[in-house]
């Protein structure tokens, strides 16, 4: 397969954009790299930037790996993938709120409504509530990668509770401290604005007629794996971080409990995915929700970022139809890339798919992480065989796509330098009319030879990201 | 502030106090051991500490015999025993963790270094190590926590709460370390020079013999003794002193259903102000400081109540 590289083009020339940075790394000395590498480490360790991992002895925290490679993003390319991000975020929105109101676009044939309604992520108790802004997706997280040609695509849209920016914005404090000399050479995009925007945007789709409202931070508890990602997020916006005990709902409005009595709540920013929220509407036995809020907000006393039900539109049974969307929605022509799908369901595409196993990737549609999928050539036949049983046995329950020959970029690895598959995951912030991002976001990278897995669950690292203003 | 926010600060102060506290006793009892005495004399003495804390089942479950040896592995290094240093320096740094949005990064660095190098000591490698060595690095490791605290902290209502897990435990601790070696002491005086050297390691155990020589220039008396770790409000380990600071820091937090807890406290409070060690004396002291304890039992129950404890949910 061939692999796009991110630094050097077909012919091993330098790309433009990585002429300073690979400048720069081949004056400095590899000791000094070294001894900056075990500096990063250190800095991570004490001050605690870990993620539990779940299997694991209870409480034990890890470090997500960090390169000192940068991704580097020219303008041009950041500003194109901007407006693409703009275009199919805001299509993912008007789409939720139309599902959860008149549902043109199923009236209009354009998505099977079957595909919707019986879909585990579409939650009928959203049905005519309207929204702040009509927005569902306050914060999206939307994967992109870039495959052999050099062509990006859009691997996922993250609609729920998408994480990782905080490692986007603590590898690039990492990265200025550890070489300030960099960024004094090249003109790098701010991000560490990201909480400033966040607050900005969860308070402007507070609950009509409040005009101070009050924010908060939900977490599942110490445990949970983004635990460090929520107390960041809190501190740096200086609002309270609270878990489901904290708070309570009375007629229908939300308090938190405080040392000097009940304090009204207007936007809760969750980190607790939509089953957990509320025990008296979804799975009963949740100890994380809160009893009642689910009332609190049909009544319009609260607002939930992101909203209950986001789920339908990021579902992997769905995704095939944005470019869909944003053709009904906006009149537009996409702007991104979908990596095309087979959905198995069909039975031509299912001919196809259990034709060509062994090159492509079949994902179970309601799954998330990394977790029941197959990447065909990276598979053993008993492993493809087994996939093709449960294909068989549900088809409804796959899709398929072509494996993509991600990108790789020189990494930092232990026998030195050497290629490493990535992607990108920008947060796109949107607040009614209006959709904003910082430049870049987190790149993740694979650091297993060959992997093309990326998750910090399954070995991933980090690098930091930079889009070069002109 | 959220009252789960608090209640970790709170406890989070009280389980770092303590552990200095149980430094504390153990040091002074483990050096009274060492001074020329009868087995059984001494064994009373590991004894009163189990009692103390009303651990005695939980002992006797794991371990044949009172001694030295024996108890000293309980109260320091047994995860078994909720109430030793081990347990305690664990528990501050949960709490701290849970909370960690709210210390300073140095704060959090503190609590989480000094439990992550706890961890690592094995009991046999403390006692090779000597373990009055450990009982230092143990103050030492409080201290700094309580710098740390001080020198970084924003004195809002976090550090209110800090402040009264501290010197609410404190004042626990010392009425228990007073009790059980003036009790001790008392019964088996022999007015000699073991006395002196029994008073002079309870005074340094709360860091009093050099306070005890300016406040008094005189010899170390037992009613002396108690009058300063009682009634001497500048002594920082002493009961007025606590009191002084919890019906300070409780003013600074009132809300609109404190008003009792402020109450007791001030009650308390002024029984230290205004008593004198005569009358305390002529009462019993084990009586007395059983009854203060007592006291200070229901305080942290009512600080529950009004703050940390999610409250009656009526808006």
């Amino acid at each position: 397969m061939n692999f796009y590289n991110e630094m050097y083009d077909a012919n091993g020339g330098i790309r433009e954009h990585y002429k300073g940075y690979e400048a720069w790394l081949k004056a400095t000395p590899p000791e000094r790299i070294e001894r900056k590498r075990a500096e990063a480490d250190l800095a991570f360790h004490r001050v605690g930037i870990t993620f539990a991992v779940y299997g694991e002895e209870a409480g034990k925290e890890r470090l997500i790996p960090f390169d000192v490679i940068p991704r580097i993003i020219p303008s041009a390319e950041w500003k194109a993938m901007q407006k693409g991000l703009r275009q199919r975020v805001t299509a993912l929105n008007m789409f939720l709120r139309d599902v959860y109101h008149d549902q043109e676009i199923l009236k209009a044939g354009k998505i099977p409504a079957e595909q919707v309604i019986n879909n585990a992520q579409y939650r009928p108790v959203m049905q005519g509530v309207d929204l702040p802004g009509d927005i569902y997706a306050h914060i999206a997280g939307v994967d992109m990668v870039r495959a052999g040609a050099g062509e990006s695509y859009v691997l996922e849209d993250n609609l729920r509770v998408p994480s990782g920016v905080s490692y986007m914005l603590e590898d690039r404090k990492m990265m200025m401290r550890l070489f300030p000399e960099l960024f004094a050479k090249h003109k790098v995009a701010p991000v560490q604005h990201y909480p400033d925007m966040l607050l900005e945007k969860l308070r402007a789709v507070a609950p009509k007629g409040v005009s101070d409202p009050t924010v908060v931070v939900l977490t599942p508890g110490a445990y949970n794996s983004a635990y460090f990602e929520h107390t960041f997020l809190a501190q740096q916006m200086g609002v309270e971080l609270v878990e489901g005990r904290d708070l309570f709902v009375k007629d229908e409005v939300v308090y938190m409990r405080t040392t000097q009595g009940p304090q009204r709540v207007d936007v809760i920013y969750r980190r607790i995915d939509d089953d957990f929220m509320d025990p008296l509407a979804f799975r009963p036995d949740s100890a994380l929700g809160v009893p009642g809020i689910l009332k609190a907000y049909q009544a319009g006393n609260v607002t939930l970022s992101n909203a209950i039900g986001t789920g339908v539109a990021d579902d992997k049974s769905i995704y095939p139809y944005v470019p869909e969307m944003i053709r009904f929605y906006l009149g537009e022509e996409p702007i991104l890339n979908n990596v095309p799908t087979y959905m198995c369901r069909k039975p031509d595409d299912l001919k196809y798919v259990l034709a060509h196993l062994p090159e492509l990737v079949v994902k179970e549609v309601h799954g998330a992480g990394g977790y029941g999928m197959l990447v065909g050539p990276a598979s053993t036949k008993e492993q493809i065989e087994k996939f093709r049983q449960l294909l068989i046995a549900k088809p409804e329950g796959y899709i398929a796509q072509p494996t993509l020959a991600l990108s790789h970029c020189p990494t930092f690895v232990e026998e030195g330098i050497a290629p490493r598959h990535l992607d990108l995951r920008p947060f796109v912030l949107s607040s009614g009319q209006c959709v904003n991002m910082v430049p870049g976001g987190l790149t993740r990278v694979a650091l297993t030879k060959g992997s093309l897995v990326v998750n910090s669950s399954q070995g991933g690292g980090t690098k930091d990201t930079w889009v070069l203003e002109d | 502030m959220l009252s789960r926010t608090a209640d970790h600060l709170f406890w989070m102060s009280r389980y770092m106090e303590r552990a200095e506290n149980l430094a504390r006793l153990l040091d002074v009892t483990w050096q009274m051991s060492l001074v020329p005495q009868p087995e059984a004399a001494a064994n009373q003495s590991w004894n009163a500490i189990i009692a103390l804390n009303s651990l005695e089942q939980l002992y006797a479950a794991k371990y044949p015999a009172v001694n030295g040896d024996n108890v000293l592995k309980f109260m320091v290094s047994d995860p078994d025993n909720l109430s030793s240093i081990h347990s305690c320096l664990r528990l501050a740094r949960e709490n701290a963790h849970a909370v960690r949005g709210t210390l300073t990064t140095e704060m959090w660095e503190t609590l989480n270094s000094t439990w992550l190098e706890a961890r690592g000591k094995s009991f046999d490698q403390l006692m090779a190590g000597g373990i009055g060595d450990y009982f230092e690095w143990v103050k030492t490791r409080s201290h700094l926590s309580r710098g740390v605290t001080v020198g970084t902290l924003l004195q809002d209502e976090a550090y209110h709460f800090i402040r009264l897990g501290t010197l609410l435990e404190r004042a626990d601790n010392t009425a228990r370390i007073l009790d059980v070696k003036y009790h001790g002491l008392h019964q088996g005086g022999d007015e000699g020079a073991t006395d002196f050297y029994q008073w002079g390691a309870l005074l340094r155990s709360v860091s009093a013999f050099e306070v005890y020589r300016k406040a008094y220039r005189d010899v170390i008396t037992p009613e002396r003794v108690a009058e300063l770790l009682i009634l001497h409000g500048d002594m920082p380990r002493s009961l007025l002193f606590c009191m002084n600071g919890v019906v300070k820091n409780l003013a600074l937090v009132a809300n609109r259903q404190s008003g009792e807890t402020q109450r007791q406290a001030g009650l308390l409070h002024s029984r230290l102000r205004y008593g004198r060690i005569e009358d305390i004396l002529k009462d019993g002291l084990h009586e007395w400081l059983t009854d203060f304890m007592d006291r200070i039992y229901l305080l942290g129950d009512g600080i529950s109540h009004d703050f940390l404890v999610p409250m009656a949910e009526a808006a």
